[in-house]
């Protein structure tokens, strides 16, 4: 079920959270929401869900015009960060109720609570209460619950921000082959560029509160449109007024055209690479990396002077850098 | 704690019988049934409207509002006597809106609801601000009507709030005497609860029977006490991980 | 829709068994002017029950609070044999119907009572007295410190009071310069209901003091005195200066509760 935003704006009082905002997201596509906070991520994701109303602009999902109608009609499942896990209910309960709510029979509740739990693997903690489960198990459980009434889009407000690093990313992984196997629109929202880089198939970078760019990973990393999305996918070192990914530099020990004079900080072996953190004569902090073979080369030691080369820079023409 | 041993000590004092005979004679247990009776009335009542105006205080808006929830605590700050007086001269004899019901059961009713108004309020207020509201946004995006949200997410929750200051209206009730010794008139098997009662049969000369019907009405709010404590317990289960 | 119902309710609810009462009890003292309530006030029983009221308090509430404080620190803070009991024994008093308190004072201390020999004895009298009025008030307010303590302490931890004991602070120096500090305010919101309690205390004092006028009467056992003699303008009137009394502690409270509910 695709997934339209046409020119969507909303304002907190002063505050502007969503400034005309259009978003296109295909169906059956994972989708992330990337951006700092304050960027809007999170009031999309929700006007989308229909737990906010926008001031002005269109939702339309799966062709229908849905920018009216309530959070209950939406039919759209939400992960919340914290979980939101009906505390006084077991975990089969929690999962059962959108489909209680629904009055479906007792039988096809049961089966499709079996169901669920098993794909989320929490088969043996159906008789539990949220209280006595990890947060990870809750997390779990928030998404079966979610997915049980068959919503026509999966929505996920940070859904990992709560756990901590390992759980993380085992859940990252996870999401990504249960999206897979269970082949609904999902749309998360992350402040975490890797988290979305490693799981979305497209991103949209958002930066207060407008879309700076929408693309796949490579393509946001590798073609960034602004300054912002360079600065905030993958790394990147700033020379001047020009931009310039760590892999794209070299480390010379003489002057030569275009270098840029900076002393070695800290060098780090990463087993095939190296990153090399240099501080420019400007005091600008640059890093540098390079194959081993190639530092090994270099016979760089701390505190040396050399010259950093960039292979490959890009300049952006509307500079729209905000202060990270 | 001495005290109390005293007072069961002293309604033994003449013996099983005569302890008997003080707690069932027909104005005692007019007045305990009373007594009784009403406290329970007026905390489902309150229950009720405490409920209701817990909610209106944390999720509703309007100008005043923080003037009408310090007013909430006046049962509080003011003395039982004196609000038994404010209601006589509103709802007595000259009430400039023509409602008497001076010495009948509703000014005891009217009276024990001033008292106790505060209690389910404040048990429930903090609940209910505490309350995950994503919870709500969660039985939302599920589906649920309002109503259905509120009966299967909001109210299991505040249960117990409202169990406790339920629990505390009716004890608060059943041992009320200021405000109901000028309105209610006093009338024995009429409008007679059990306070006065004891407080005329020590007057009389009679403490022992006094001391009976006390450890009645001791043995009345100690239950209550204890089968509200044990649902309050029974619903919070949930939480014990 | 349901809102505004609901709001009406609620309102409506308060307004009647609050609001509009006070409201009449107001006029009412003043409709035989000024003078005439003023009168009322100024009779030497009255005068003397308004002091006993303020005697009884002004004893009660200190005690009280230093009992609370000591109460709540042993319950929060350390661990001895019969804690629980402690705790149960606090919440007491507001289980109690007040009557049923004087009620045991009275066994306790009366003359046939398993004190009463002893004070008759030495000459000194409890009951119908100073004496007994003040304990029965005493243990009625008993809880509102403590209560309002006790979670406060719980709340903020023994970790400061630790990083004091490592600094070399004894246990005075911590409970005067780190404790008491911390829990000010809640001792405060607790002060302000226990004296409110003690002011309004009505059912036990009834039992204890005999009310004898001029001598036992306080100014709650007064206002019904003045009714039960027809005296209503006198009734009104003492009551509403005990309702000022009350309003003026329920402006304390309110400004007071937003601090003793933060550390």
């Amino acid at each position: 079920m695709s997934i339209h935003v046409r020119n969507i704006s909303k304002r907190f009082g002063d505050f502007t959270a969503l400034d005309d905002v259009t978003l296109d997201v295909e169906g059956g596509s994972l989708t992330a929401l990337l951006g700092p906070s304050g960027s809007g991520k999170s009031t999309l994701l929700r006007i989308i869900a229909g737990l906010e109303f926008a001031d002005q602009g269109e939702i339309l999902i799966a062709g229908e015009d849905a920018t009216d109608i309530r959070p209950q009609d939406r039919n759209v499942g939400f992960v919340f960060q914290h979980y939101a896990a009906f505390k006084h209910m077991t975990v089969r309960d929690n999962v059962a109720f959108g489909l209680q709510v629904r009055k479906r029979p007792k039988a096809e509740i049961r089966d499709r609570v079996d169901e669920l739990l098993k794909l989320v693997q929490l088969e043996a903690f159906g008789h539990r209460y949220p209280a006595q489960l990890s947060g990870g198990q809750r997390q779990r459980m928030a998404l079966a619950r979610a997915l049980a009434p068959k919503p026509e889009v999966l929505l996920l407000d940070e859904p990992f921000g709560a756990l901590d690093a390992r759980v993380r990313a085992e859940l990252r992984d996870w999401l990504r082959r249960l999206h897979e196997e269970v082949d609904v629109t999902t749309i998360f929202v992350t402040h975490d560029q890797a988290e979305a880089m490693d799981v979305a198939s497209q991103i949209a970078v958002m930066n207060t509160g407008r879309v700076e760019q929408v693309g796949s990973p490579t393509q946001l990393y590798d073609e960034p449109a602004s300054e912002f999305v360079m600065q905030f996918v993958g790394e990147a070192n700033r020379l001047g007024d020009r931009w310039v990914r760590p892999h794209d530099l070299d480390v010379s020990p003489d002057p030569g055209p275009g270098g840029v004079e900076a002393q070695i900080g800290r060098i780090t072996r990463y087993g095939f690479d190296a990153r090399i953190e240099l501080v420019a004569a400007d005091g600008e902090p640059l890093l540098v990396q390079v194959t081993r073979d190639r530092l090994e080369e270099l016979e760089l030691e701390r505190g040396q002077i050399v010259w950093v080369v960039a292979h490959h820079e890009r300049a952006f023409a509307d500079a729209t850098a905000t202060e990270r | 704690m001495l005290p109390m041993a005293a007072l069961v000590w002293a309604s033994r004092s003449e013996g099983k019988q005569a302890f008997w005979d003080a707690v069932t004679s027909p104005q005692s247990v007019a007045a305990l049934k009373l007594t009784v009776g009403a406290a329970f009335i007026v905390a489902v009542l309150n229950a009720v409207l405490g409920t209701v105006t817990a909610w209106v205080l944390v999720r509703d808006d309007f100008r005043g509002k923080s003037v009408i929830n310090s007013i909430i605590d006046l049962p509080f700050a003011l003395p039982t006597i004196v609000a038994g007086l404010t209601l006589l001269a509103l709802y007595g004899p000259k009430s400039p809106i023509g409602i008497d019901i001076a010495f009948t059961r509703t000014a005891i009713l009217a009276a024990l609801m001033f008292v106790t108004l505060p209690f389910v309020v404040r048990t429930v207020q903090p609940v209910l601000t505490e309350l995950d509201h994503e919870m709500e946004e969660a039985a939302r995006s599920l589906g649920a009507s309002e109503l259905t949200t509120f009966r299967r997410v909001i109210f299991p929750n505040i249960l117990p709030g409202i169990l406790s200051g339920f629990a505390l209206a009716f004890a608060k009730a059943v041992g009320e005497i200021g405000s109901l010794v000028i309105i209610s008139g006093n009338l024995p098997y009429r409008t007679e609860v059990s306070s006065v009662f004891i407080l005329g049969q020590i007057e009389s000369g009679n403490p022992a029977g006094a001391a009976a019907v006390a450890v009645v009405l001791l043995v009345i709010s100690f239950a209550i006490l204890l089968v509200v404590g044990a649902i309050r317990h029974f619903t919070t289960r949930h939480d014990r991980a | 829709m349901r809102r505004y119902a609901l709001r009406f309710v609620a309102l409506f609810y308060l307004a009647a068994i609050l609001i509009a009462p006070l409201g009449i009890v107001f006029y009412r003292t003043f409709e035989d002017g000024f003078a005439a309530a003023w009168e009322a006030l100024s009779t030497p029983e009255t005068i003397h029950a308004f002091k006993l009221t303020l005697i009884i308090t002004a004893i009660a509430v200190p005690l009280n609070t230093v009992f609370g404080i000591i109460c709540a620190i042993a319950i929060v803070r350390k661990r001895f044999p019969g804690k629980g009991l402690l705790n149960a024994f606090i919440d007491l008093p507001l289980a109690l119907s007040p009557v049923v308190v004087g009620l045991s004072l009275f066994l306790l201390y009366g003359r046939t009572g398993w004190f009463g020999g002893f004070f008759e004895r030495h000459d000194i009298q409890v009951l119908f007295a100073l004496p007994a009025m003040i304990i029965a008030t005493i243990f009625v307010s008993l809880p509102f410190v403590a209560r309002e303590v006790v979670p406060t302490l719980r709340e903020i931890g023994d970790e400061q009071e630790q990083a004091a004991r490592t600094l070399g602070a004894n246990g005075w120096q911590t409970f005067r310069r780190i404790t008491l500090p911390s829990i000010r305010w809640a001792v405060i919101y607790g002060v302000i209901l226990t004296t409110a309690r003690c002011l309004g205390e009505y059912g036990a004092v009834a039992v204890v003091s005999g009310r004898i006028q001029g001598e036992t009467e306080t100014a709650t056992l007064r206002v019904e005195e003045r009714y039960d003699s027809f005296d209503l303008a006198g009734a009104y009137a003492i009551a509403i200066v005990l309702a000022l009394i009350a309003i003026a502690v329920l402006l304390l409270m309110t400004l007071v509760k937003p601090r003793e509910g933060t550390t």
